[in-house]
């Protein structure tokens, strides 16, 4: 299905990154009490087997926030926070001063829970709006672990179907402080040919 | 004490097999839901890998990459090693991986494949008559697993917790 994908597609999902992103950034600059800066969105096709090089590895520690999608379109999103970022989120929003991190405490996993939750319904709030579809998100669930095993999960539900994804860079910055993450979108076949034909570009 | 300097290190990946011979080392880094077979045969000391995706190729459309399946990954396996000079009859198998990586609900397609995995990787062994002489399935956590052909040692890795070699 991707193999349809062409500019104008891209242009599409590179422009609803950047007001779901937009969305995101006002949510958090609110959440943190900080002015947050958001950098153009890098919109990508990519395999899903070359996901965990991109994020420095297989055994790189990360945190996916996934929640499943319903309603007019079927899927799941994922957004993974590199592990330099679960340490800046906590530190600013827990107050605390951690350097190294391998287990977390109920409280860093409801933070970036919420987080994760914020930044994919803001990218699915827009577009919902700019298709007209209806969609809804699951509570956000959450995995800390290596990339490989942590994307495991979208690639074994994926592999049914295809082997690429829908992958978005974000970059969030307060000061010199860099915040980033990734976007995994992953809907149905017929779901993106959906969403494809609602924006008049299928 | 095996030797683990200059040995050859064969990296499976994910939807993938292959096989490696003595003295070397096959491993497959970050398992997930997926789990890892891995047969061996103590004569040779030939080992094979497979890192399986899902559990059945026949229910998917999309099923060209044999691999990815336990049916037909297995088999594959065995007739690769079969070539390298293996007797089926000696095989033994050792597995892990088949995690539930997200705390959802376990009746959920997405979140109970590690389980499946896990039950068809036993289903198809036992009727190849495979016996499973070590496991660490199951769980919520990743797993880096590394089998060495010398003594056909398993080591598993995770993170935050103590190695383990079954």
């Amino acid at each position: 299905m991707h193999s349809k994908l062409n500019e104008v597609h891209f242009d599409v999902l590179k422009e609803i990154g950047n007001i779901g992103a937009g969305n995101a950034t006002t949510a958090l600059s609110k959440m943190l009490n900080k002015t947050i800066l958001m950098a153009v969105p890098e919109v990508k096709i990519v395999e899903l087997k070359n996901v965990s090089a991109i994020l420095g590895g297989e055994e790189t520690i990360v945190a996916g926030v996934l929640v499943r999608i319903s309603g007019d379109i079927e899927g799941i999103m994922m957004y993974i926070l590199e592990y330099k970022t679960i340490l800046r989120i906590l530190n600013t929003l827990l107050h605390t001063n951690t350097t190294c991190i391998d287990k977390l405490s109920e409280m860093d996993i409801s933070t970036l829970k919420e987080i994760g939750s914020i930044l994919t319904g803001s990218y699915l709030t827009a577009l919902s709006k700019l298709t007209n579809l209806n969609m809804l998100q699951s509570v956000p669930m959450l995995a800390f672990d290596m990339a490989g095993a942590v994307l495991s999960v979208p690639a074994i539900q994926f592999g049914k179907t295809g082997d690429s994804v829908l992958f978005i860079k974000t970059s969030f910055n307060h000061g010199d402080d860099e915040v980033g993450g990734y976007y995994i979108l992953i809907p149905e076949i017929n779901s993106f040919e959906k969403i494809m034909k609602s924006l008049g570009v299928m | 004490m095996i030797n683990v300097d200059n040995i050859e290190i064969v990296k499976v990946g994910m939807g993938d097999l292959n096989i490696v011979t003595n003295p070397g080392m096959i491993t497959t880094l970050g398992l997930g839901s997926c789990v890892a077979i891995v047969l061996y045969d103590n004569t040779t000391k030939i080992a094979g890998m497979a890192h399986v995706m899902l559990p059945n190729s026949k229910m998917i459309a999309n099923n060209s990459n044999r691999a990815k399946f336990m049916d037909t990954a297995i088999i594959d396996l065995i007739s690769i090693m079969e070539g390298a000079g293996v007797k089926k009859r000696n095989l033994v198998a050792k597995i892990a991986g088949g995690a539930q990586m997200f705390d959802f609900d376990s009746n959920d397609d997405i979140f109970s494949v590690g389980r499946k995995n896990i039950q068809a990787s036993r289903d198809v062994l036992h009727e190849l008559n495979i016996p499973i002489i070590a496991e660490d399935t199951g769980k919520n956590y990743g797993r880096t697993v590394e089998f060495y052909t010398q003594d056909g040692s398993f080591k598993i890795k995770s993170i935050g917790k103590e190695e383990k070699i079954i």
